[in-house]
């Protein structure tokens, strides 16, 4: 798996490649949260483009996220999941609670 | 047609990716479609996850994880066990967003059930657990093709 994690301002954009399973989840939640901890970021951009595969696990992970971002207020965003990821995130209910996006772009556009 | 695979691993995280693809690369044998393959390799990574997670509560030594897959004809069987922890409740634990571990959402066997035609689960306290997964796909690309 490649993370890249890059901070705009107070927004940290995460940009995934790969499969996400039970063993890319723990990096990136390790990854994410570090840079959580650390810095000043109030909203998170996950950028899935290159995912190929998500699983329960790599769920986890996003849903857990979203749950410490929207604990201080933040805003969250999932962008460009091809088709075979966004049906198992409609199917987790995630598509309720963060906002999805084909890009990067459309977010900075809001 | 009718074939049989079986493999076993270490209870390892890194092996999960190798499972599904071991079995997604087999069920290429079927008639069907690319995304029924990918739902074949999520329900996979579902149940080789829960016996490294819960099964073996995430301690890889010296546990090994048995998968087997049974193609007949247009049906696909696979069977995921291990020898661990087993489960207590299976009513409770195939719950929608049950999860024995709070930080986790207890989608796993939703998705099973959801993608499967058939789930089975067997299990005793301190013996293991086996789940059984089929599915019946229906022909099509390749006799249109034809």
């Amino acid at each position: 798996m490649e993370v890249e994690l890059k901070q705009i301002r107070n927004t940290l954009f995460v940009r995934v490649q790969g499969e996400m399973d039970m063993v890319v989840a723990e990096k990136l939640r390790q990854e994410i949260d570090r840079k959580l901890e650390t810095k000043k970021i109030c909203n998170l951009v996950i950028n899935l483009e290159k995912v190929t595969f998500i699983d329960s696990s790599g769920l986890g992970v996003i849903i857990g996220r979203y749950k410490k971002i929207a604990g201080w207020g933040g805003k969250m965003f999932i962008v460009g999941a091809c088709p075979a990821v966004h049906k198992i995130l409609m199917f987790s209910g995630i598509n309720r609670l963060v906002s999805m996006y084909n890009n990067e772009q459309d977010i900075i556009n809001i | 047609m009718k074939n049989y695979v079986r493999f076993e691993f270490q209870s390892l995280p890194e092996n999960v990716s190798f499972a599904r693809a071991c079995v997604g690369a087999f069920a290429a044998q079927i008639d069907c479609t690319l995304e029924e393959i990918e739902e074949i390799k999520l329900v996979v990574s579902e149940a080789v996850s829960n016996c490294i997670i819960h099964g073996y509560e995430n301690r890889p030594h010296e546990k090994v994880v048995v998968v087997a897959a049974i193609i007949n004809d247009q049906t696909m069987e696979i069977m995921v066990e291990d020898f661990g922890k087993g489960i207590a409740d299976i009513k409770q634990a195939m719950e929608p967003s049950f999860s024995s571990d709070t930080a986790r959402m207890g989608l796993g066997f939703s998705l099973m059930k959801s993608f499967m035609d058939e789930i089975e689960v067997i299990s005793q306290p301190g013996q293991g657990t086996s789940v059984k997964l089929k599915r019946c796909f229906q022909a099509n690309t390749k006799e249109a093709l034809a």
